[in-house]
């Protein structure tokens, strides 16, 4: 992705004032680029060195070069598949949910004559709230003895969600879905603006309802916004920590994320060579899923050009 | 159109309380957890007592004093340098000409997507070496992976909707350079630089896992990583309450943000989504 260039149209002579502007244009970006891939490239190179290697802080004599084994470790562990399974999971029912909820929420904003200034704000303050926070309040909503949910109406008493994996995963992406649709709704509400009201008024003259509407008008014209917001919501699904380790420390009850394997092998056990391997695979991962929306995103953005706006 | 008639109206009222009752039950719990004394806690009722045990009990703990600073001082810190550094480079990618600026933007938008944990370990075993660990820098220095992409990107997306021309113009009318620049830019990229540092400093406050890898006493931790280490041993015999007061302080300011700002903070947050 670093890699890519703009193919900008040549130009015949590049003149004293061009390159000196080209030479403020680099003394201005470069503390923020440097600063960049020195905090980010230099400690991902050295995850990557530490990751061929047997490093364990409890044992710090015995460092070696250890080639591919870690790696070789961690693809055959059935912890790592299970928690890539978990992971993912997580990921694709909560990004699901914030769709379809994001684009609701959307909808209504959109469509909102009056008290649109509060909404917006209603809808900003779980974006705004701390994860830990929001994780401790649907942990703590939750808990048979201490939380509302169990005293509800129709609820069984002892109902304890948090005591199994299914009940924990669904409390997991609750707080997810919770404290990030707002972002998701807001994406797609700016999406929203860019479809012209003349096409939805030229279709309601055909005698569109409003379903076909939505879906042969809107959904077409918003795929650039829904894609970008997915791209962002999926890689941050993937990533996920938080949440998880705050609703269930140290991934008790299956329900331990990449991440949060990452974090056990890593500051737990001390296992710098294991966690620097998961820690490699996971940006890997990343990498891969950025790709793939990257693909779909040039995609519809090729098969847009010229016809929006 | 249909939200025209009394029935449409109806229905995007309803919309409009459904969206308002989803954001807001679970700040309403909390905040009742946090005034419950010891012996209602476990009434499971929404607003059952006020007392303020719990504000008293977290305001005289400091571990939690300490984090309370350290929240605030690094989250800051970690802004003013991010929106410095991005907006030299904002400037650069909106309003100058030259090769690689697709490159920055597009690396920009890369490094916002790193997985934190992919560094966590290599900045443990550096930062212990180096005598960074549980120090303001050692997590002000590893911020910069989350904040300076996101500056660059919402500083980007606003710089390119400041009128320079104006700049030019005012130096026709016989104002020197630095006039213009104080009396044109300035009061027309502030607003920018400013929601652009608000949406930073709500990122860096949030942030959970470098504060929980990264730090290990009251020097550095911040409120998010003592709310985790709050809780005992056990799972059962955690002080409720206290995490729920903690909570609320810490929520406070991001809803005061929230409620002046929302305007800005939408624009900023799908500014760099939309256009970039």
């Amino acid at each position: 992705m670093r890699q890519a260039t703009e193919q900008k149209p040549k130009k015949g002579k590049v003149t004293d004032r061009a390159k000196a502007e080209r030479k403020l244009a680099y003394m201005l970006c470069a503390p923020a680029v440097i600063a960049m891939l020195l905090v980010t490239g230099y400690p991902i190179g050295y995850a990557l060195y530490l990751s061929f290697q047997k490093v364990d802080l409890r044992f710090p004599d015995e460092k070696e070069f250890v080639g591919l084994s870690n790696y070789v470790d961690v693809l055959t562990s059935t912890t790592w598949w299970s928690d890539v399974f978990v992971t993912v999971i997580i990921m694709v029912i909560s990004v699901s949910i914030e769709l379809v909820l994001g684009m609701a929420i959307a909808l209504v904003m959109h469509r909102a004559i009056f008290g649109r200034g509060g909404v917006r704000a209603a809808v900003l303050i779980p974006y705004g709230i701390v994860t830990v926070v929001a994780a401790f309040t649907w942990r703590y909503a939750f808990d048979p003895t201490a939380g509302f949910v169990a005293g509800l109406p129709l609820v069984p008493d002892d109902y304890a969600p948090l005591s199994n994996q299914s009940g924990s995963l669904l409390i997991i992406i609750l707080a997810e879905v919770w404290k990030t649709t707002p972002f998701m709704a807001l994406l797609l509400l700016a999406g929203l603006a860019l479809v012209p009201d003349e096409l939805h008024e030229a279709a309601k003259v055909d005698g569109a309802s409003t379903l076909q509407r939505f879906v042969r008008i809107t959904l077409p014209l918003m795929r650039p916004a829904i894609l970008v917001a997915l791209l962002f919501r999926t890689l941050d699904a993937f990533r996920i920590f938080d949440a998880p380790f705050i609703i269930q420390p140290g991934g008790a009850n299956g329900t331990e994320t990449v991440s949060i394997l990452g974090y056990n092998l890593l500051i737990n056990r001390l296992n710098l060579g294991l966690g620097s391997a998961v820690s490699i695979l996971i940006f890997i991962c990343v990498i891969l899923i950025a790709v793939l929306f990257v693909k779909g995103l040039g995609a519809s953005t090729a098969q847009q050009t010229g016809d929006a706006k | 159109m249909s939200e025209t008639t009394p029935r449409g109206k109806v229905m995007w009222l309803i919309g409009i309380l459904v969206v308002i009752l989803y954001a807001l039950i679970p700040v309403a719990w909390i905040t009742s957890l946090s005034f419950k004394a010891p012996d209602q806690v476990g009434d499971r009722k929404f607003f059952s007592g006020f007392s303020f045990d719990n504000y008293e009990a977290v305001f005289s703990d400091n571990t939690f004093l300490a984090a309370l600073i350290n929240s605030i001082g690094i989250a800051l810190i970690a802004t003013f340098i991010s929106i410095v550094l991005a907006a030299l480079a904002a400037y650069a990618t909106s309003r100058l000409d030259f090769k690689g600026k697709a490159v920055i933007l597009s690396g920009a938008l890369a490094v916002a997507m790193f997985p934190p944990i992919s560094i966590v370990g290599s900045l443990f075993d550096m930062w212990r070496a180096i005598g960074l660990y549980d120090t303001w820098p050692g997590l002000i220095i590893p911020y910069m992976t989350f904040t300076l992409p996101l500056a660059i990107y919402t500083l980007s997306a606003f710089f390119r909707e400041i009128p320079w021309e104006l700049e030019q113009a005012a130096q026709v009318d016989g104002a020197t350079p630095f006039q213009a620049f104080r009396k044109i830019i300035v009061p027309l990229a502030a607003p920018g630089v400013f929601t652009a540092a608000i949406l930073v400093f709500i990122f860096a406050w949030n942030d959970f896992i470098f504060a929980n890898t990264l730090t290990s006493t009251d020097a550095a931790r911040t409120v998010p990583a003592a709310l985790a280490f709050f809780t005992g041993a056990s799972q059962f015999e955690q002080p409720i309450g206290a995490v729920a007061a903690a909570a609320v302080v810490v929520t406070i300011p991001i809803i005061i943000m929230v409620f002046i700002f929302q305007r800005r903070i939408v624009a900023g947050l799908t500014a760099g989504a939309v256009k970039g």
